[in-house]
């Protein structure tokens, strides 16, 4: 059944009396070893829903964090293909947490959509999020990914107004991704008062799940840049504004989603020449714990 | 603009913004409303006569529209005694001799002038040889409106000469250095920069690609090099030329000169793409000759990329052909075959762009002198008196530290 991993794992989540805790990395970043440990981790960390990112060249709803994060994914040798595999063999181990492909239609196309959505499927994946695929260019996909029973995730914004929620919504199952942030990932976050209006406005028009994403990050916004810059390590442990802005956003909605912050963290753990080191694992799964304990701390 | 006939080639895109299987509109949620917006407000505009009568003013009175049709015969003469006597006569729209010294500033004009209408009070572009962005910056110094331009840190070296202009014209540059640092990481930053300040901001596309209605709307403001092309040949030699052609990047000035000449059935049509080093070295920017269809900055349309999807680097000589995509029209007009896309390298490129300074007394621009290699090739290829119209987009003033770079002049 599409999407049954994910409704059940809101479901359960709901009858702790919490919202969900959404983590996004992306493959192969900043190796496949790394990234595999890292995805493992993941739910032994409290994560309860996992979007593995897809790299891709030109992100171009993506800050700078996510599109460092592929350029090292890209450099490491990371394809769809590949990132499929990450999928299958976390599978192997972790019947239950649902896994989301996030990414851009390109590489997809690419693969082959029809041939892409059978794939997917049977490595286990459990949901779609493909950026730059509004409802009005999904026709292509909608078919092969509800006939391998895989859920189609839409982005509702801000900017999607209450005549246009109607259509965004009727492809949409699984779950709404809510972008909190007329803007790109990992750049500026949503004010509270925001977000307790937008999220009932959407609600209005849909019984999904929401969870709300781009705009949970670190303290220090990095000024909108481009680039390959070193990001500056950011100070993230424990008291700082992700656990509470995670926790914030999930009571608000039915989940945070987690991602430029945690990639912020995996950077900050590198050498010099962009390589893992011993602690890069922990760190990241350190900061989920934090985030998961925040989420749950009614 | 002339109304298409019904069965025309001129009537894409269709209510969804294809040619055929191309175009579309690839955006982010987040950036789709804005897209509907300006699509509701450009078809409102084209069919204002105000706004026409505006744009029409600013055309001749600050461009200096029309350009001149001229017959290249030095050129013409000279291809022609390489050749035994035979060759056509060779003419030049001249493009290079508008405001600002290329083709943009056309749809530029126009497109300010929408997004004045539309209330937006910031006004960002992208750019790859700094035509672009000179003529946005420009244009925003003559409307008093703020403007970004986003350019790649690559070409913010080979095109300084342009910096420079649009610093003086008022505008910030902002370098992208992500990935090679060309136009299309300077796109995808300004649409990361335009997706973040939608309440304000009007993004300014320089070329016939993005996402619909941008390919339509560049292709109609710029179709009156074609229009008057049409005129001027008709008038010079009471029929039309027997071969269009015009170099591809984007591909808008190319799109401006064959649009409004699709339906006439005599009348064939070369695009001409960067070969770069040539097209069977990986270092090129020939997406039709040896790319694939894919989604790339909000259209499908043929894309350099690997067997993964990923986008690769394109290469010019030409920082204003240094693109891995097209203007879907164009992917089009090639699947049908309407159009024929042919490749002229950087050599190629520089000879013609050498002897057109020295034969015609005029500098072109990297860019139209690979439309102008070509012509040269296929001149002498036709009889005496066929007609053959290039497209020369814009002038080479700005080009001369690269080329003498290539020529291995220290200025």
């Amino acid at each position: 059944m599409p999407g049954a991993r994910i409704a059940a794992r809101f479901a359960a989540v709901k009858a702790e009396g919490r919202g969900a805790l959404v983590t996004y990395v992306q493959g192969y970043d900043p190796d496949p070893a790394t990234s595999m440990a890292l995805l493992r981790g993941l739910p032994g960390a409290g994560a309860d829903l996992i979007e593995l990112g897809v790299p891709f060249s030109d992100p171009m709803a993506d800050g700078p964090s996510v599109q460092l994060a592929g350029q090292r994914a890209l450099r490491a040798g990371g394809t769809l293909a590949g990132v499929l595999a990450m999928a299958r063999d976390f599978r192997r181990e972790d019947a239950d947490t649902p896994i989301i492909l996030m990414g851009y239609y390109n590489p997809i196309l690419a693969y082959g959509a029809e041939r892409f959505c059978t794939d997917a499927a049977e490595s286990g994946v459990d949901g779609l999020i493909v950026v730059d695929l509004p409802p009005e260019e999904a026709d292509e996909l909608e078919g092969p990914a509800s006939g391998a029973g895989l859920s189609l995730i839409r982005l509702v914004a801000p900017t999607t107004d209450d005549e246009r929620l109607p259509r965004v919504l009727a492809g949409t199952s699984g779950f709404v991704y809510y972008v909190a942030i007329a803007g790109i990932t990992g750049t500026r976050s949503a004010s509270r008062e925001a977000l307790e209006g937008e999220i009932p406005r959407v609600r209005r028009h849909t019984d999904l799940p929401i969870a709300i994403g781009f705009g949970v990050r670190t303290p220090k916004p990095s000024a909108i840049g481009f680039g390959v810059r070193t990001p500056k390590p950011s100070a993230i442990g424990f008291g700082v504004r992700p656990p509470q802005q995670a926790a914030e956003a999930a009571r608000i909605a039915d989940g945070a989603v987690v991602g430029s912050a945690l990639i912020d963290t995996l950077a900050a753990s590198l050498d010099a020449e962009g390589r893992a080191k011993p602690d890069t694992v922990r760190r990241v799964l350190d900061q989920v714990r934090a985030l998961a304990e925040a989420v749950r701390d009614r | 603009m002339n109304a298409p006939l019904p069965n025309s080639l001129r009537q894409g895109p269709d209510s969804r913004g294809r040619f055929g299987q191309f175009g579309g509109r690839f955006v982010a949620e987040t950036m789709m409303p804005l897209i509907l917006e300006i699509e509701r407000a450009y078809e409102a505009a084209r069919r204002d006569p105000e706004f026409l009568k505006e744009w029409r003013l600013l055309l001749k009175d600050y461009v200096g529209r029309p350009s001149p049709l001229w017959h290249a015969a030095r050129l013409s003469e000279h291809l022609r005694a390489a050749n035994g006597g035979k060759g056509a006569k060779v003419y030049f729209k001249r493009e290079e001799l508008n405001h600002t010294g290329a083709h943009k500033i056309n749809a530029v004009l126009a497109q300010i002038l929408l997004a004045r209408r539309m209330g937006r009070t910031r006004i960002i572009a992208e750019t790859g040889a700094g035509q672009h962005g000179v003529a946005t910056a420009t244009a925003c110094a003559l409307f008093g409106l703020p403007c970004v331009v986003f350019m790649g840190a690559t070409d913010v070296e080979r095109q300084q000469p342009n910096v420079f202009r649009m610093k003086l014209l008022g505008a910030e540059v902002r370098p992208v250095t992500a990935g090679a640092g060309t136009l299309k990481d300077a796109m995808n930053e300004a649409m990361r920069d335009w997706v973040a300040n939608i309440h304000d901001t009007y993004y300014c596309i320089g070329t016939v690609a993005g996402p619909h209605p941008y390919p339509a709307m560049v292709r109609d403001f710029q179709c009156v090099i074609g229009e008057e092309s049409r005129e001027q040949i008709l008038a010079a030699e009471g029929k039309l030329p027997e071969a269009l052609v015009c170099a591809v990047g984007g591909g808008s000035s190319a799109m401006g000169l064959f649009h409004p000449f699709l339906d006439d059935e005599g009348v064939a049509m070369y695009g001409v793409e960067a070969a770069g080093r040539g097209i069977d070295t990986p270092e090129h920017a020939a997406s039709l000759n040896r790319g694939r269809p894919g989604v790339l900055h909000g259209n499908r349309t043929y894309l350099l990329q690997d067997a993964h999807g990923q986008i690769q680097e394109a290469h010019s000589i030409s920082a204003g052909l240094d693109y891995p995509g097209i203007g879907p029209e164009h992917s089009w007009l090639h699947e049908i075959g309407r159009v024929t896309y042919v490749p002229a390298t950087d050599d190629e490129a520089l000879e013609a762009f050498q002897l057109c300074s020295r034969l015609e007394g005029i500098i072109p621009a990297l860019e139209s002198a690979h439309g102008l290699a070509y012509a040269m090739k296929l001149a002498p290829t036709l009889d005496n008196d066929a007609i053959v119209l290039l497209n020369l987009s814009g002038r080479g003033d700005k080009d001369i530290f690269t080329v003498a770079k290539h020529l291995g002049v220290a200025l």
